[in-house]
């Protein structure tokens, strides 16, 4: 029985293959000429070069961090494309994006335009760094929205831009956002004034496309007084033999009354089934409740990358803020994941919830850190938190790193921890009720993640089942 | 109710099965028809259960020798689940916990998968629910049961009512029902063997595992064997139940 789960985790990656589109690609490696070539290449004004260099010059003193809980050579930081480009091309419909583009998002059974029709989700579609598309603009824009590249922001819209952009995360923050603040490409901006309830959930599809081109999103929303919004991330990547590092910055700004969710359902090529290949993901995502009674929640479904460095966090600034937590982290073959969140207490009667649901299968290994910080001023602060672990096979890792620090002695913080396998005689249950072995290990993976899963929207939610069915087993049920 | 001209749905010969090395049932002939009710009785140890889970085909029961036939064809080539979708049930003694499963969705994905195999139609959410309550019925079981997780806090009695309505549910041609009274008060014995009968029809069968007789004193087996050191020592009629319950084992095994 074990070796029938050794099968069902072995499935190779399905999303193996590269589009041939001519780049507008700068040559290898990274210095100030570089941060210029970019700028220069995006037309920016002054104030966003200035920024990008100081963010390069403060990297250039900074440490590669060694903490987490993950293996990989060094990089060689000289050695990656800092900035690929489809050839610009005027785009008035969705029938004169690049058909090859289209039939690589229909191979990854996302063909946008109909999607973005029939699911009423409006698609900003980032390919190797450079928006292409953008729908149901102009609604957004009725109601006030602006949903668009960052890039067209800082064209557009270069106050808010400027106003906000390293508010949450500081160019200086840490080694992969500084690297990020001074080399990001492209990515998305989202502003919803006063008052706005999105209409729809909004959506973007990432995808790496050039061998070696490190990709350097960088996301802005703010939400104003009283405004809503659900942001859906999802990503896919082509199967290539070096690995490919990826270093993005998500940034939100929720003001008085405010709340932002945001979704990522991550399947980045994750190496093979030798560890060989794969994406470095070594992600800052960072939210900030700044207004009364504002709310950011985070759900992920991670299942891919080599490696994955990611804590999407909130700190809870405002009174009576809410931040929340929803994770499901898959790791299997030779992936590494250590991943958690923030949860940073300053306002009065802020509250936090963490759910982190870890599966290891293969070889992998899989941590979850987190910490939880009650800050002196943070009267009748709250956090739960609730950790599990599920482990397929024998020859994987689960690991649990949480840290607490209260320095408010009103604060009611639990945290709760499991860990769990698939049996034998689970399996067994099943077969005996006719049940085979790859249904059986999606049901119980499903419904170990159902507390995620419901935080996603419907359709989202879908796809993250087919996914996790995808990674562990090639059909799912 | 034993029919001179009824088929053969089981034929076992010499079977062997070893657990972790050791041999535990070692040459036991039985032979199951269609309409028959049989109940194996023997003490602890005797091999009563590791047959029953080698039947349904557990990967840690290896079997070391002989032959089954189910419905004439070789159940022993079979793998588990397709055990199962021909028609072989196994009510376990101890049914494992699924936690974050549902109830509801672990039958109906059984109820389904069995169905299609047998070419029929499978029933979506809101039919299946009609359907899985009816037979609930059957076991006066409470509905709140369905929208828990897979036996998990279940009582004793509660997870042998979910086995025997996994078996309402699934229809078998065969059921080989563990030591299901085991763990049961005596209503409950009561409710879970009705629910046994009402399934019984011409054309299945029951195996009975159990280590006392007062099951049998709601259902009437047809054949009697007694099980002891990996083999069947004899056989009769329900006469020797009760013979048993008043002598002991030691009787059969020092016969």
């Amino acid at each position: 029985m074990s070796s029938v789960l050794e099968n069902l985790v072995n499935q190779p990656y399905r999303h193996g293959f590269v589009t041939d589109i001519e780049s507008d690609t700068a040559p290898k490696g990274l210095s100030e000429d570089t941060i210029r070539f970019i700028s220069a290449k995006k037309g920016e004004p002054e104030w966003l070069l200035e920024f990008r260099l100081k963010a390069y010059r403060h990297w250039l003193t900074m440490q590669e961090p060694v903490w987490p809980n993950v293996k990989y050579p060094r990089i060689d930081f000289q050695d990656i494309i800092y900035y690929s480009a489809p050839r610009p091309k005027p785009l008035k419909s969705m029938d004169e994006v690049d058909p090859e583009l289209l039939r690589t998002f229909e191979k990854l059974g996302v063909p946008m335009n109909e999607r973005a029709k029939l699911a009423g989700v409006a698609v900003d579609v980032i390919f190797d760094s450079v928006s292409v598309a953008t729908t149901y603009k102009q609604r957004l824009a009725e109601v006030g929205i602006i949903f668009c590249s960052i890039s067209e922001a800082v064209r557009e819209h270069p106050e808010l831009v400027r106003q906000y952009i390293g508010s949450v995360v500081p160019p200086g923050d840490n080694y992969y956002a500084a690297l990020n603040s001074a080399v990001f490409t492209d990515g998305s901006f989202c502003y919803i004034p006063k008052g706005v309830r999105c209409p729809m959930e909004l959506s973007t599809y990432f995808r790496i496309n050039t061998e070696s081109s490190g990709q350097f999103e960088r996301t802005l929303i703010v939400a104003e007084d009283g405004a809503y919004v659900s942001y859906l991330e999802g990503c896919t990547a082509p199967k290539f033999d070096s690995n490919q590092l990826h270093a993005a910055v998500v940034e939100l700004v929720a003001l008085d009354d405010a709340e932002i969710k945001y979704s990522t359902v991550q399947n980045w090529y994750a190496g093979d089934e030798n560890g060989k290949g794969g994406i470095y993901n070594f992600v800052t995502k960072r939210g900030l409740c700044k207004g009364v009674n504002s709310k950011i929640s985070w759900t992920q479904v991670e299942t891919g990358s080599a490696i994955t460095w990611k804590y999407p966090s909130c700190v809870l600034l405002g009174d009576n803020a809410i931040g929340e937590f929803y994770s499901v982290a898959l790791t299997n073959h030779h992936q590494q994941a250590d991943t958690g969140t923030k949860m940073v207490h300053i306002g009065k009667n802020t509250r936090s919830r963490i759910i982190s649901k870890g599966i290891s299968a293969g070889q992998s290994n899989n941590s979850y850190r987190g910490l939880v910080r009650i800050s002196p001023r943070a009267d009748n602060a709250r956090n739960y938190s609730q950790c599990d672990s599920m482990l397929i096979g024998s020859k994987c890792g689960a690991n649990t790193f949480p840290y607490i620090q209260v320095q408010n002695s009103s604060a009611q913080v639990e945290h709760e921890a499991s860990t769990s396998k698939i049996g034998e005689e689970q399996l067994f249950y099943f077969a005996s009720r006719g049940v085979g072995a790859e249904e059986a290990v999606s049901m119980i993976i499903n419904g170990f993640c159902r507390d995620v899963f419901q935080q996603l929207p419907m359709e989202f939610a879908v796809e993250a089942t087919k996914l996790l069915g995808l990674k562990l087993e090639g059909s799912v049920g | 109710m034993i029919r001179k001209d009824a088929r053969a749905l089981l034929e076992v010969n010499g079977l062997r099965t070893k657990v972790g090395g050791t041999e535990i049932v070692k040459g036991l002939d039985l032979v199951v028809r269609e309409g028959e009710v049989h109940a194996i009785m023997g003490p602890n140890g005797s091999g009563k259960s590791t047959f029953a889970k080698a039947l349904a085909g557990h990967p840690a029961y290896e079997v070391s020798g002989g032959t089954v036939a189910f419905e004439g064809g070789s159940l022993l080539a079979m793998a588990p689940e397709a055990r199962a979708r021909a028609g072989l049930f196994l009510g376990f003694q101890y049914p494992v916990e699924i936690p974050g499963v549902s109830n509801s969705a672990f039958l109906r994905l059984a109820y389904n998968t069995v169905q299609a195999a047998r070419g029929k139609d499978e029933l979506d959410p809101l039919e299946f629910d009609d359907y899985v309550r009816d037979k609930m019925k059957l076991l006066e079981m409470d509905e709140a049961f369905l929208d828990r997780s897979v036996n998990e806090g279940f009582s004793g009695g509660e997870k042998k009512r979910n086995e025997i309505l996994q078996m309402a549910l699934l229809e078998p041609r065969l059921a080989i029902l563990d030591e299901t009274d085991s763990g049961l008060d005596i209503d409950a014995l009561r409710v879970v063997a009705n629910g046994i009968n009402r399934l019984s029809r011409p054309d299945n069968a029951v195996v009975l595992v159990t280590h006392y007789q007062r099951m049998l004193n709601y259902i009437t087996p047809d054949y009697v064997h007694v099980m002891s050191g990996g083999r069947i020592v004899k056989t009769g009629g329900k006469a020797l139940a009760e013979e048993l319950e008043a002598r002991g084992y030691d009787w059969v095994k020092a016969a």
